[in-house]
């Protein structure tokens, strides 16, 4: 029998406190993978509650300018995704909280999806975000997700109106809602009517689900937390992770630390 | 096809949440318009009337008494209006967009020769359109940049990446996440995801339809092997598709080959590539062996793509069709060559193709018929081809 996700057992227990989920994503690599377990460390610390490593990609078609460079910055330094499986390992010694691998669908195709979930057993990674494949091409990887008991995250947007049904009742873990139109970015504004996209889940919802995409500030991440369960944030910690390099850790724990505090006032 | 948007295993629609709503709405109308009576009466006027189809068959006598081998015919596709074959799938494509009501139209170009066929029919129709292109494609093809500037489009250089045609393909999907209400994605070659690889064909596949009629009207057969030059691979995918059933007819694309597919200079994805996912298909893609895609080269801005159209994979798949790869020498030469034999100067990617050709003619017999596809002119490659040679082109 497989053990239960840490994703579910993560929720259930925000859920039983009435908290909102804080959900942080780093490019793995960026600057480098020491780097980076730190600041997954610092994050979990200063209260986080599950963590996205994205996988530098090539070519990341869903990215702005921030995670587009990021992604750069990691693939020059030499990162690749059995490193990143390395040092999750690392992690895992440390950390028993949430740990997800956002990727394209290219990276797990090409590594094999059989090897590459199997590894994600291994290592105790609890889920992935592909945000290059949609709901309707989820046959790639799901029924292997599935054998080894990995979550696949899927995806909502402001476009998604009438799917948006169809999608949840089909997802686990949680249902990551695009904020807006466009690629991932800081934003000072989020406009999307979410009280309208997302009144098909509104008291039938079988996962919980979380807003990501642009989310910039604590008074932000504040006013889209009363949407949802969680709030998603990744470029604003990516620029601080550019800013401060390899000291990064501190400042990226100071930043996380003034979400939580914002949720909590929810 | 195996299911919708498939060829074998290869195609499907691997994009972001945020467009699904829009292929789909694509797909939709696309599948409305295409047997529609006006639809492809509109289209057919604006062919023979504005790009001045069915282009020419030409018997390029000269070239097959100098190869001394099969008969080889040339598909005049250079003469079209703006210059290449580009512009049958982008009118489609835009009369699609207009009956859609979209008022912007982007595109992602190589070479430009896209870019200018879109810009051209946003003239044409009145909308607004942005074309992306590499940073470096821009400065290889300024001549190209000017002219759409001078058709009313905004170019945007993509300084992404390696700056070439892969890139402005990533820029033009994000601002299509970004746009996606208003804006209409005009994809330039039989790739993306589903209904793009279908629905260019389809606007291409003229060329194909054109070459057999014309050819049964001057020799009341059909030809024995046809040739084109392979990026994406459209002008190919258009020359072959009324062939695929007539399965005496050869079927040739060339892909480039830069400096040699045992460099890491080149641009080879059938001889070098392997099976991924990108660009919303699941096709050949050049790759490392964690799925990054390779940085490519080749000395033609429209064949410098690390990945080929779903339906070429599978046809070579299912050995229909064959890929060989052509070096810059080789495409250089021919297109030397075709300039002094025939008086015609092919853009340097279809010389890909006219390099393909004097490998092939000269082993065939003399009663056989080759068809060269002619997909675009070379008046844009003259003065990189003279940089090529270390010739000085002063243009003032």
């Amino acid at each position: 029998m497989l053990l239960k996700n840490r994703i579910d057992s993560c929720f259930e227990n925000l859920k039983a406190k009435n908290e909102k989920a804080l959900i942080a994503f780093v490019t793995s690599g960026d600057p480098d993978l020491e780097t980076t377990e730190k600041c997954v460390l610092e994050m979990f610390e200063k209260g986080v509650d599950i963590i996205e490593l994205g996988v530098p990609f090539s070519d990341p078609i869903a990215e702005g300018p921030t995670i587009q460079k990021a992604s750069l910055r990691s693939l020059n330094g030499g990162t690749t995704l059995d490193k990143i499986f390395d040092m999750v390992k690392s992690l895992r010694q440390k950390t028993d909280k949430p740990l997800l691998l956002m990727m394209y669908i290219n990276t797990i195709f090409k590594y094999g999806t059989e090897k590459f979930f199997s590894n994600c057993k291994e290592l105790s990674i609890d889920g992935v975000i592909v945000p290059d494949m949609p709901f309707e091409e989820r046959d790639e990887i799901q029924a292997t997700a599935d054998k080894y008991g990995i979550y696949n995250i899927n995806l909502v947007a402001p476009t998604s109106s009438n799917r948006v049904e169809m999608i949840a009742s089909q997802s686990n873990g949680f249902l990551y809602v695009v904020s807006s139109l466009g690629v991932t970015g800081t934003r000072s504004e989020i406009t999307t009517d979410f009280d309208k996209l997302l009144a098909p889940l509104k008291n039938n919802s079988t996962v919980p689900y979380c807003i990501g995409f642009g989310i910039s500030s604590p008074q932000l991440a504040k006013s889209i937390a009363s949407h949802c369960d969680g709030v998603i944030i990744g470029s604003a910690i990516v620029n601080i992770i550019a800013e401060y390099g390899r000291e990064c850790s501190k400042p990226v724990g100071k930043f996380v630390q003034s979400l939580k505090d914002a949720l909590s006032e929810l | 096809m195996d299911k919708i948007g498939r060829f074998g295993q290869y195609g499907g629609q691997y994009v972001p949440e945020t467009v699904m709503t829009a292929v789909h709405e694509l797909e939709e109308a696309y599948n409305r318009y295409k047997d529609d009576e006006q639809f492809n009466k509109e289209l057919d006027e604006l062919y023979r009337t504005y790009a001045g189809r069915p282009s020419m068959l030409y018997y390029a006598e000269k070239m097959t008494k100098d190869l001394g081998g099969a008969k080889i015919y040339i598909k005049r596709e250079d003469l079209n209006h703006t210059g290449s074959h580009k512009i049958n799938n982008v009118l489609g494509q835009i009369l699609l967009a207009t009956k859609m009501g979209k008022k912007r139209i982007i595109a992602e170009t190589g070479a430009g020769q896209h870019g200018v066929a879109t810009a051209t029919a946003c003239a044409l129709f009145g909308l607004e359109c942005e074309v992306y292109m590499g940073a470096e494609d821009c400065k290889r093809q300024s001549l190209n940049v000017y002219r759409m500037n001078l058709l009313g489009s905004k170019v945007t250089a993509v300084n992404s990446g390696t700056s070439t045609l892969k890139d402005a393909i990533n820029e033009a999907m994000r601002d299509w996440c970004s746009n996606i209400d208003t804006t209409f994605y005009c994809i330039g070659s039989v790739m993306g995801p589903h209904p793009y690889p279908t629905m260019v064909r389809d606007f291409q596949k003229i060329i194909s339809k054109e070459i057999k009629s014309q050819l049964s009207e001057r020799e009341g057969r059909l030809p024995d092997c046809v040739v084109a030059c392979v990026g994406g691979g459209s002008n190919a995918m258009g020359s072959f598709y009324n062939f695929l059933e007539d399965e005496n007819v050869r079927l040739v694309g060339a892909e480039a080959a830069g400096r040699g597919v045992n460099t890491d200079k080149h641009a080879a994805t059938m001889a070098k590539g392997s099976v991924g996912i990108f660009h919303g298909m699941k096709s050949f893609f050049l790759q490392d062996d964690y799925g990054q895609i390779a940085p490519v080269y080749s000395i033609s801005a429209g064949l410098d793509y690390p990945g080929v159209g779903p339906e070429h994979t599978y046809l070579r798949d299912i050995k229909r069709a064959e890929y060989v790869p052509i070096t810059d020498e080789q495409a250089v030469k021919a297109f030397e060559y075709l300039s002094k034999t025939e008086g015609i100067i092919p853009a340097i990617e279809s010389a890909h193709a006219v390099a393909a050709a004097l490998e092939i003619a000269p082993k065939m017999d003399k009663n056989q018929i080759l068809v060269i596809n002619l997909s675009g002119r070379g008046d844009k490659d003259v003065y990189s081809i003279a940089r090529y040679r270390g010739v000085d082109v002063v243009e003032e």
